[in-house]
């Protein structure tokens, strides 16, 4: 956050007591598990820096990481030599849907989208979440400790997504990621236009598209303006001031607007991209990441240049004509300039088990182009950068001392085909070991299916 | 006249013919060759008039022009199996004047042939091609009954008609199909009795009928070796309920989808009925998918099941490579993955004379990986399809060039790699 928005919100605070409330009334209630001092000798250690540490050792204690490097190992500390094995911060996908179509996925479980209104910023992702999603744990036997769930893209404006560490909880509050600020879910091009096109409504047009957030942007500063003309009122002591009245849409759009609220927008087609950018500065507010951007080869220095990650698959195309121009160099393509935030993404329950395999092909397919990137450069797609454009860069995402001990064993490489998640921790805990069944966690769905049938 | 048009035909044939009888001496190779000589270290292979002649050690260069490789190690296999997908009758999934795999008929037309809608020159081609991938299954469903018609394999060499093998026919079975047979499943096994009945002895003219004269002759073809079935089913029970069926009415079923064909997997084994799986497919996506597990391609090869890989994505139908080798790394061994890209599929559908294999005097459909061809971080370096190198491009690498090019002075329409 921006330490001017701080300010403003303190000022808030100051005149209105119950404001704490209304800004964060669905708190995390998330408490890290128990875990102890322990020490992983012996690792190939990405440490998600850009940087390799060969034969390397990561203490983490409190459920912090205490140190990284070559050094000496403190006495009484439970000890895991990975030697021939790698360690990674743990894997954060920007881009996912489990909980709100969670599996199995039928129709009274799929509450991901509410696509009867262009415009319901007022609605929240984390509302739809079914915790037993048994998603939660498929992903983090992949490794990845802390995602984003985004409510779908038929909507131009599509609500609120919410951080979250992936450990289950009885309650989405229970996983929510502390401190991490909220998400805007926002979608470019086909999905608006189609779902409501259909019904001959507006949007049916990328023009209509347009209009439609700009006008919501021109509400949304409005209700700023009226809010600080009744702040100012009420700070001078004018007894007679009465305060705005509050709109959930108009919320969610001035948090956005002040940047306080991280906008995510759905975007494939590159002039599309191009023509939000401008969007942007036209109101004054900042594109975090464009999510899918499977054109965003075609402008990697445009959004280097104006600082904005691009989330993106290794590989898919084709499946709507503004997927057509997909290509497998993509996220190499992407990383290539200076000042670059590539991210690779799921977007999928299958997707997300194997984030690691997404980033080696798109290693890969750099490689064979003449890009040179290396394994301590790509896993920053699925860590670092990630966690950049979640704004939780401070907390997570790399391995350093004083960052969430949020950490992965690989039994090798995780850029293959074969690497599997040994151990996963999540601020220091053990949350899942692949050789202890009782470290491996099984969602209330799945408990007690299938009786009499032996596995 | 006359002459001059001999001269032109003859001149093209002789091009043609240039083009596919190029011959190619491929060195020190190690060779999957998927048939009964295993896998060869150090291995050539010669390919001339479009198929393998030669396999052995230090192979002698024959007379005139021919292409030497040098492999250095690297893995040479049969060209790999795209899967049960939509490659050439499907362009853009969300754009439906370019989509013909699906029948929106409410009728059952098991007559419903896909292939007379294959498009060669759809981008989908080469873009699945230059990935190692040689053929392909197309897959006819009809959305309006569970019946979905016939599809047949095709190799993607570019041809109009490189269809091979026999036409098969998809029948789906299980929770998707439930809707199409009024809200049960057990709607489609009686639909699916009666059309098998009907197709042994058709109804008198004033009787109901289900099919077609024609469509009743289709699916009476099916009856009989070797034409094959594919039936869409996961549950357990259901994939059951196929093979009690299949049985009765004389079908020879191939199971896609088995999600939960581990739990049957004796059965599977012991009726001969191979399955065509997802192997990434760990999810309940429904109540016919609880219980779905990475080693089900595993468990199934271990009881004996002939197992081939099949997702569900013709676009990205590259992933297969992928898939196999996430088979491998639950449980699935090596060999058995790459067979379930290659000699499986190829033998299943009965195109094993043509692909699946690297056998003398077989048309030479091979790849040269640039390391483990299940590996995510190896490629293909190098496809020959039908005796023909693959010049190893597509729209996809054309735009990749394209955009690699920083900073040109003229707009990038002007730059055509």
């Amino acid at each position: 956050m921006h330490p001017k928005h701080l300010l403003g919100l303190l000022a808030m605070l100051a005149i209105n007591p119950a404001a704490a409330d209304m800004a964060n009334p669905y708190p995390s209630t998330y408490k890290p598990l128990p875990s102890e001092p322990t020490l992983i000798t012996h690792a190939t250690i990405l440490t998600g820096t850009g940087e390799r540490l060969a034969d390397a050792s990561l203490l983490m204690a409190n459920g912090k990481i205490a140190f990284v490097g070559q050094g000496d190992a403190p006495a009484g500390v439970r000890t895991i030599d990975a030697s021939g094995e790698w360690v990674t911060p743990g894997l954060i996908d920007v881009h996912s849907h489990l909980g709100v179509y969670a599996s199995p996925s039928v129709d009274s479980l799929a509450d991901g989208n509410e696509m009867t209104n262009p415009v319901t910023p007022n609605v929240w992702a984390e509302h739809s979440i079914w915790p037993q999603d048994p998603g939660f744990g498929r992903a983090l036997a992949g490794g990845i400790t802390t995602l984003q769930v985004l409510p779908g893209s038929g909507n131009l404006f599509g609500g609120r997504g919410v951080t979250l560490k992936n450990v289950y909880s009885t309650s989405y509050q229970g996983m929510k990621f502390p401190s991490a600020p909220y998400g805007l879910k926002m979608a470019c091009g086909e999905n608006p236009k189609r779902v409501y096109g259909e019904r001959k409504q507006m949007p049916s047009t990328r023009m209509g598209n347009m209009a439609m957030y700009r006008e919501e942007w021109i509400a949304a500063q409005r209700y700023i303006d009226e809010w600080a003309a009744y702040d100012k009122k009420a700070a001078a002591g004018d007894k007679d001031a009465t305060p705005p009245k509050r709109d959930l849409k108009m919320e969610t759009l001035a948090a956005a607007l002040k940047g306080e609220i991280l906008v995510h927008m759905h975007c494939y087609r590159a002039d599309e991209m191009m023509t939000v950018l401008d969007m942007a500065k036209e109101f004054g507010y900042k594109v975090t990441a464009f999510h899918h951007a499977v054109e965003a080869y075609k402008i990697a220095d445009k959004l280097a240049e104006n600082g904005v990650c691009a989330a993106m698959w290794a590989d898919w195309w084709g499946f709507k004509m503004e997927a057509y121009d997909g290509i497998q160099e993509n996220i190499a393509m992407v990383d290539r300039p200076q000042g670059s935030c590539a991210i690779v993404h799921s977007d999928s329950a299958e997707g997300i088990q194997r984030l690691n395999q997404e980033a080696a092909k798109a290693m890969t397919r750099g490689q064979r182009a003449g890009i040179d990137i290396e394994p301590e450069r790509a896993i920053r797609w699925l860590t670092a950068n990630p966690a950049k454009a979640l704004g939780i860069a401070g907390s997570t995402g790399t391995l350093e001392a004083g960052k969430m001990a949020d950490v992965v064993i690989w039994n090798g490489t995780p850029f293959s085909v074969y690497a599997k998640a040994k151990k996963v921790f999540i601020d220091g805990a053990l949350v899942f070991d692949r050789d202890d069944p009782d470290r491996q966690p099984e969602s209330d769905f799945e408990l007690g299916q299938l009786q009499g049938v032996a596995k | 006249m006359k002459s001059f048009r001999f001269i032109t035909i003859v001149s093209a044939l002789l091009i043609a013919a240039a083009a596919q009888a190029q011959t190619v001496m491929i060195r020190h190779a190690q060779v999957y060759t998927m048939d009964r000589q295993g896998t060869l270290d150090n291995t050539d292979v010669l390919i001339a008039g479009g198929r393998i002649q030669q396999i052995g050690k230090d192979l002698a260069l024959p007379q005139g022009d021919a292409k030497v490789i040098d492999a250095a190690g690297r893995p040479l296999t049969p060209g790999f199996f795209a899967g049960i997908g939509s490659i050439g009758i499907e362009e853009v999934s969300a754009v439906e004047p370019s989509v013909d795999s699906g029948l929106a008929l409410k009728e059952m037309r098991p007559e419903f042939d896909v292939t007379t809608a294959y498009n060669p020159n759809s981008s989908l081609v080469p873009v699945t091609r230059i990935e190692g991938f040689t053929f392909t299954l197309l897959g006819a469903g009809a959305s309006g009954t569970i019946i979905g018609g016939q599809g047949r394999v095709v190799e993607l060499d570019g041809g109009y008609r490189s269809f091979i093998g026999n036409p098969v026919l998809y029948v789906n079975v299980g929770r998707d199909a439930s809707k199409l047979s009024g809200n049960s499943r057990a709607g489609q096994w009686m639909l699916l009795n009666q059309a098998l009945a009907e197709a042994q002895k058709p109804p008198a003219a004033n009787e109901a009928r289900l099919m077609t004269r024609n469509g009743q002759k289709t699916l009476a073809e099916y009856t009989k070796k070797p034409m094959k079935t594919v039936f869409n089913a996961d549950r357990a029970s259901d994939i059951l309920e196929v093979l009690r069926f299949a049985e009765k009415h004389g079908l020879n079923p191939v199971i896609s989808g088995g999600n939960q064909a581990w739990m049957v997997a004796q059965q599977l084994a012991a009726a001969g009925v191979p399955v065509l799986l997802d192997p990434l497919a760990d999810l309940p996506i429904n109540f016919d998918d609880v219980g779905s597990r990475m080693d089900n391609a595993a468990l199934l090869a271990a009881a004996g099941v002939v197992v081939a890989v099949s997702g569900d994505d013709s676009h990205n139908a590259r992933k297969q490579r992928q898939m196999a080798g996430n088979a491998v790394s639950y449980g699935l061994p090596h060999e058995a993955g790459l067979a379930a890209l290659t000699s499986n599929p190829a033998d299943i559908f009965d195109v094993g004379d043509r692909q699946g294999h690297i056998r003398r005097g077989m048309p030479a459909n091979v790849v040269l990986w640039s390391g483990d061809p299940l590996e995510v971080t190896s490629a293909a370096d190098l496809v020959i399809i039908n005796g023909k190198p693959e010049p190893m491009v597509s729209r996809q690498t054309k735009l990749r060039d394209r955009y690699l090019q920083r900073n040109p002075a003229m707009p990038r329409a002007y730059i055509k790699p």
